[in-house]
């Protein structure tokens, strides 16, 4: 009682002591603590932004997107320092000599030498290695797409075709909820005739088949009814019979406001290809798709024919004509491929080299470390389980899934959650390769051009607190659902 | 007996009468061949995984292999560097320039340290092997232990140099406080013995260790050429911040994870919030906390450098992930031990002291080194808040006119060093491990 | 057990009490610096010519030289200095806490770090703007061609905010890679990572002199901003503000008046030119009034000699960056350097 008593009294004075120097420096400074920041403008730009952001945005705005940032690059760290880690683990025990030799290479280096170092080196061997986008460019070019010219490997990241959703899209996913819906009843039923008769039903090609199917059906049957509608383009102060390459002459980069937003990207692909850069405004419905032309947001709408009578004619203050040139509406969903154009690559998504680097410096060293749990955690299964299973006739695959892992799995799963949480704390480390996570947005330029560092450093502190304590809170969930349970 | 056995013999003429030598195995079943059956071809899947290592590993053999081997050694600037290279080998092929680590290997390794005293840093770490063997190997004599108690004032006297009674002040306190623990007890009984034996210590280093140290120092001016903080970069600094860091946080760690075994209540809810955070944050931020923030909390006008307020912040730091280990060590043990302690009437300290924390603390040396090794590797996050370390240094080195332009040559040394440090340090704890692991079965 | 909580309630107080009274204020900055002995000087991380350390591991640098100045100036000793290397995220802090008494860091006078963050810029020792560099097989002529171009940029410094404002204000995209250091920059920009790499015009052309093939990169014309960098010292201390704001403009009136590290010792024998002669402090108490002695700006010049022979030493033409005086000309060449009368 009387420690307690007097560790109290001496937590109390310090932490009271801590506030009345933080109070007295911060008047000395003529600092106030003071969140408004955060509404004020950011001014400064971010490369990657998974929700909509400008530089006229706030820098609360800035930190939500640092924020998702670092999430986006932990989630795909840990699972693929998962995916590494096992294979390394399992491979470091493999009876081939140069694999295992190999293994050990990877572990060891990657274990034993700073992850920072790591980082840049890989930043730096990605860009290197891969071709600029210019070397795309020319009649017999030193680089080209893969994949039937629609994935671009360049030295600025990785472009792929990204999906858009256009008409029918809705149908489309509701057909592929209730295949998955089906697949899972059927596992169910497969699972309980095997445990009623033994029999057991090809459960992985009814799934696939149920995955695959309906949905590729129903897409089929919806582009070929109507995939190629031409749909009219509208063009604000054009004249009647116009071409779409005579009004931009006029009308340089223009945004486009469509409904289906498929034929916004088909007609940006057309207006790409006479070599003119649109920007696409997102719109929901018709409605809004006419304010923004009132308000001139947009210089260019398509809407379906009958739509776009109503348009032209309710439209006020603008005056709208339809160009002679038409696009295809678009299928239920579509993938916009990237295309040279300029400096680099547009249209698609582009996995920018910082978050690839980041990622894979990330997994590449965790999964060094979780390489040892992994073989930690098989050789702690006594080799008794696996010829017992073996001795009741099980092949190896089966020892594998129903013996030896379910029991590893428990000595390998509460050192794996401290490594998931080391991969998001390393995140952070995002500043080294200028990937603009929350550290480099809230905790590094916001704090720079605002001098708030004590506010900022508390925000960033909590944030990383919380992620911390969510993960760590979920894996013992699931953790004391794998744990033996003693009765 | 032996008529029947000798006529049988020769009734059965046909059975060989002496063995045939023993003949070689077949060219397939012996030396090279084998191995390589059993350990490169054994199956398909395994002679793909086979051929595929291979590949990579001439792949990148025959990618860096020629830059490393043809890299120059001797020219005293970049451009000096090309020009050799394209008298050499002609315009257009690259190889490494390895001439800029003969010129700045020194300051990568030690900073700004007076080069005619390199030898301090070098006996310094001699010392810190000879310190941490009574704690590593069981049958190390038990004196060397009193150099594991004066190691921390040596080494700081050796590092920073100046008077030797700056550092022998401060170790005075600490005779101070075993001297209030030891004999004081039995007149104030052992809670106020304990609570004395931090207070006097503590009011002695706030109040008297200046002057105490000055007046020594005007009877008997003993001391060495002194080294400013500022003076310390390179692997030298990541050294001292993850040593200095890994000594100081023991207590605190030990503390810590008692606290958050302990039964009472705000006790351990505090070591137990203390952890959290600490653990929950990133060193990173941690760092940025200590370079940017630490001087709102301390009292107006205290001033001190970087690098102790990076020491501080990283103590904090590395004590929470030792209380973690030693509450390993702690819950590894058997409930037995504990009981065994208190039926022996033995207090909480002296149960503590005697029986628990002894056991405790052998299974967690694993543990400690591998987080000091994490802490090692950590230090390198240091250059974000502007300190030398080597990675700092190399950016330094990168800023000179006649290095500027160099990239890859300093990362790669600095790589390997790092790697042969943790490497060896990993290879030990694994040894630790294996012969703790053999101690308990 | 209530005598325990006393004693330990005691104890307590004692402590805070302790804490309490090692509470100390301190004297102005230029006592701090006399009775330390040396000048704790804010520098770079390394950048060209501006700030880094030789393989003895003396800095050097045109921001250096600035330091030095000052301390020669104040405790008679050009080597009296520490240099607290600093990134562009803890400057100010560094800076604010005291930590350093001087930065002079290639830092960029704007109101706010003035007014809001609370410093005073004693003067302004570097003109410099933000510049892009391309390939030349780009073929770029001009900065308002580059919609839709990446862009490499250091982070946590104005540039990036200019940078934004540039390419809103001419209505074009472009895509920011952000990037910690100005060697990964290097490294970036030479792998083609980005087209276009910017930064003061300075720094890019200092970079552009250490390429293999300096001829194949242009830096283009337009200048998107105006950075004047200038030491910079706390608000409030106004006595340590002048010294270094004095010592600074002794350089430059210096160059403007002849006065060379050369010629130095030989003019402070006397000369015509009452100015010079109120500059060396052969003439008047302008030291004085200082709060140091008169020969204080004749120990500046003689340490890093006037601001021309810096200029020329670490960034000018015949240096490897090769800068020309251009803006940093004095006024009677056309430039912008124009050092108030010593009188």
């Amino acid at each position: 009682m009387t420690i307690q008593v007097i560790a109290l009294i001496l937590i109390m004075g310090g932490i009271y002591w801590l506030a009345r120097n933080t109070v007295q420096n911060l008047s000395e400074l003529g600092k106030d603590f003071d969140f408004g920041f955060l509404s004020q403008r950011a001014g400064y730009d971010i490369n990657q932004r998974l929700v909509e952001y400008t530089n006229d945005s706030t820098h609360a705005r800035a930190a939500l997107v640092g924020i998702l940032n670092t999430l986006l690059v932990a989630f795909l760290g840990c699972l693929m320092a998962t995916i590494l880690g096992v294979i390394a683990g399992v491979l470091r025990l493999s009876k081939n000599w140069i694999v295992g030799r190999l293994m050990t290479v990877y572990v060891e280096g990657f274990r034993n030498v700073p992850l920072l170092l790591w980082i840049i080196a890989i930043f730096a061997v990605m860009t290197e290695a891969t071709p600029q986008p210019r070397d795309f460019r020319g009649d017999d070019p030193d680089a080209s797409m893969i994949l039937g010219e629609s994935v671009a490997i360049t030295n600025r990241g990785i472009f792929i075709p990204s999906p858009v959703w256009g008409d029918g899209a809705m149908l489309l996913v509701l057909t592929f909820v209730a295949s998955l819906v089906a697949i899972f009843l059927f596992r169910r039923f497969a699972h309980k005739r095997q445990e009623a008769t033994g029999e057991i039903l090809p459960v992985l090609w009814v799934s696939l088949g149920l995955f695959i199917v309906p949905t590729l059906l129903v897409y089929l049957a919806y582009s070929a009814t109507g995939a190629r509608d031409q749909f009219p383009v509208l063009a604000v102060g054009a004249q009647q019979g116009m071409t779409l390459e005579e009004f931009t002459d006029e009308n340089r980069n223009p945004a486009i406001c469509a409904l289906p937003r498929t034929a916004a990207v088909n007609l940006s692909t057309d207006l790409r290809a006479i070599g003119e850069r649109a920007s696409i405004v997102p719109v929901e419905t018709s409605a809004d798709l006419q304010s923004n032309i009132e308000s001139g947001e947009c210089v260019l709408a398509v809407i379906s024919p009958e739509a776009g009578e109503t348009l032209v004619a309710g439209v006020e203050g603008v005056a709208l004509a339809p160009l002679e040139d038409t696009v295809d509406r678009g299928r239920p969903l579509q993938f916009e491929r990237p295309q040279l154009a300029g400096f680099n690559f547009e249209g698609g998504l582009q996995l920018r080299n910082s978050l690839i680097a980041l990622w894979f410096a990330l997994s590449l060293y965790t999964g060094a470390f979780i390489a040892e749990i992994v073989r930690a955690g098989i050789l702690a299964v006594s080799h008794g389980q696996t010829e017992a299973a073996g001795a009741l006739g099980m092949r190896s695959n089966r020892i594998m899934n129903l013996v030896v892992l379910p029991q590893a799995l428990r000595v390998i799963i509460p050192p794996l959650i401290s490594q998931y949480l080391n991969l998001t704390k390393n995140s952070s480390l995002a500043i080294a390769v200028g990937y603009m996570d929350v550290r480099a947005t809230l905790g590094g330029i916001t704090i720079n051009q605002t001098g708030r560092e004590l506010e900022g450093m508390l925000l960033l502190g909590l944030f990383y607190l919380i992620t911390s304590l969510a993960i760590a809170g979920v894996m013992n969930i699931y953790n004391a659902s794998v744990k033996l349970k003693e009765r | 007996m032996s008529d029947t056995h000798s006529e049988s013999a020769l009734h059965t003429a046909y059975v060989r009468k002496e063995m045939l030598p023993e003949r070689d195995p077949p060219a397939s079943q012996k030396g090279a061949v084998l191995w390589m059956r059993e350990n490169l071809f054994s199956s398909i899947p395994n002679a793909i995984m086979t051929v595929v290592s291979l590949y990579v590993i001439y792949y990148i053999l025959a990618g860096i292999g020629p830059w490393m081997i043809g890299g120059i050694w001797d020219a005293e600037s970049l451009t000096e560097c090309r020009a050799i290279r394209d008298e050499l080998y002609g315009h257009g092929r690259e190889v490494a320039c390895w001439a800029v680590i003969t010129d700045r290997w020194h300051q990568l390794l030690f900073g700004f340290y007076p080069q005619d005293l390199y030898w301090r840093p070098i006996l310094t770490l001699a010392l810190f092997g000879v310190a941490v063997a009574p704690v590593l190997f069981e049958n190390a004599p038990r004196p060397l232990l009193i150099v594991t108690a004066i190691f921390p004032f040596v080494a700081y006297f050796l590092l920073w140099g100046g008077s030797v009674w700056g550092p022998a002040a401060v170790a005075v306190g600490f005779i101070l406080a075993w001297a209030i623990l030891t004999y004081t007890q039995d007149i104030l009984g052992s809670l106020a013995a304990t609570l004395a034996a931090i207070v006097v210590p503590l009011l002695y280093w706030l109040y008297l260790v200046g002057p105490v140290a000055g007046w020594l120092h005007g009877l008997a001016p003993i001391g060495i050429e002194a080294v400013g903080s500022d003076e310390i970069g390179g692997f030298l600094l990541a050294l001292v911040i993850g040593g200095t860091g890994i000594i100081l946080s023991l207590p605190i760690g030990i503390l810590l994870a008692l606290g958050r075994q302990s039964d009472l209540f705000i006790i351990n809810k505090c070591s137990v919030i203390f952890i959290e955070v600490i653990r929950g944050v990133p060193l990173i931020v941690w760092l940025f906390t200590a370079s940017l923030l630490l001087n709102y909390f301390l009292p107006p006008g205290t001033n001190f450098d970087l690098m102790l307020r990076v020491i501080i912040m990283v103590t904090l730091f590395a004590s929470a992930y030792i209380a973690e280990v030693v509450r390993g060590g702690l819950a590894a043990l058997p409930r037995g031990q504990y009981e065994g302690a208190d039926s022996l009437g033995l207090n909480y300290w002296q149960s503590m002291q005697l029986i628990v924390l002894p056991q405790a603390l052998k299974i967690s040396i694993p543990g400690i080194v591998s987080t000091f090794i994490g802490l090692f590797k950590d230090t390198t996050l240091v250059v974000f808040v502007g300190l030398s370390d080597p990675i700092g240094f190399s950016n330094l080195i990168r800023a000179t006119s006649e290095w500027n332009g160099i990239y890859w040559e300093l990362f790669i040394f600095i790589g390997i060093c790092f790697w042969i440090f943790c490497f060896s340090m990993s290879r030990y704890s694994q040894w630790l491990e294996r012969k703790l692991n053999t101690g308990h079965r | 057990m209530k005598k325990s909580v006393f004693l330990g309630t005691l104890a307590v107080t004692g402590l805070a009490a302790g804490f309490a009274a090692a509470d100390a204020h301190s004297g102005g900055t230029l006592g701090e610096v006399q009775a330390r002995g040396a000048l704790n000087c804010g520098v770079t991380t390394g950048l060209v010519g501006f700030a880094a350390p030789d393989a003895n591991g003396e800095w050097q640098g045109f921001d250096v030289d600035v330091c030095r100045a000052v301390a020669a100036a104040v405790l008679d000793d050009p080597s009296a200095v520490n240099f607290v290397p600093t990134t562009g995220q803890t400057r100010f802090t560094a800076l604010a806490s005291g930590e350093i008494d001087l930065l002079a860091r290639n830092t960029t006078w704007t109101f706010s770090r003035d007014v809001d963050l609370r410093f005073e810029f004693v003067g302004i020792n570097y003109y410099d703007g933000q510049g892009f560099m391309v390939p030349r097989d780009l073929g770029v002529a001009s900065a308002l061609e580059l919609d839709g171009a990446t862009v490499c940029i250091q982070t946590g410094t104005t540039t990036e905010l200019n940078l934004a404002d540039f390419f809103s204000s001419n209505n074009m995209s472009y895509e920011p890679v952000p990037v910690e250091t100005n060697a990964e920059a290097q490294q970036q920009y030479l792998a083609g990572a980005c087209d276009v790499y910017t930064t003061d015009a300075s720094g890019l052309a200092a970079t552009r002199a250490t390429f293999e093939d300096p001829a194949a990169h242009v830096v283009l014309p337009e200048i998107i901003s105006k950075e004047p960098l200038g030491p910079l010292v706390r608000h409030g201390d106004n006595e340590w503000g002048d010294i270094a704001r004095w010592t600074l403009n002794a350089l430059i009136a210096a160059e403007e008046l002849g006065v060379t590290s050369a010629n130095v010792a030989e003019l402070a024998g006397g000369t015509e030119n009452p100015e010079i002669n109120r500059l060396l402090g052969t003439e008047g108490a302008l030291g004085e009034m200082l709060g140091l002695d008169n020969d204080w700006a004749q120990r500046a010049i003689a340490a890093v000699g006037n601001y021309g022979e810096s200029f020329e030493r670490n960034i000018g033409e015949n240096s490897a960056i090769g800068l020309s005086r251009g803006l940093n000309a004095q006024w009677t060449d056309g430039g912008l350097l124009y050092a108030p009368p010593f009188r």
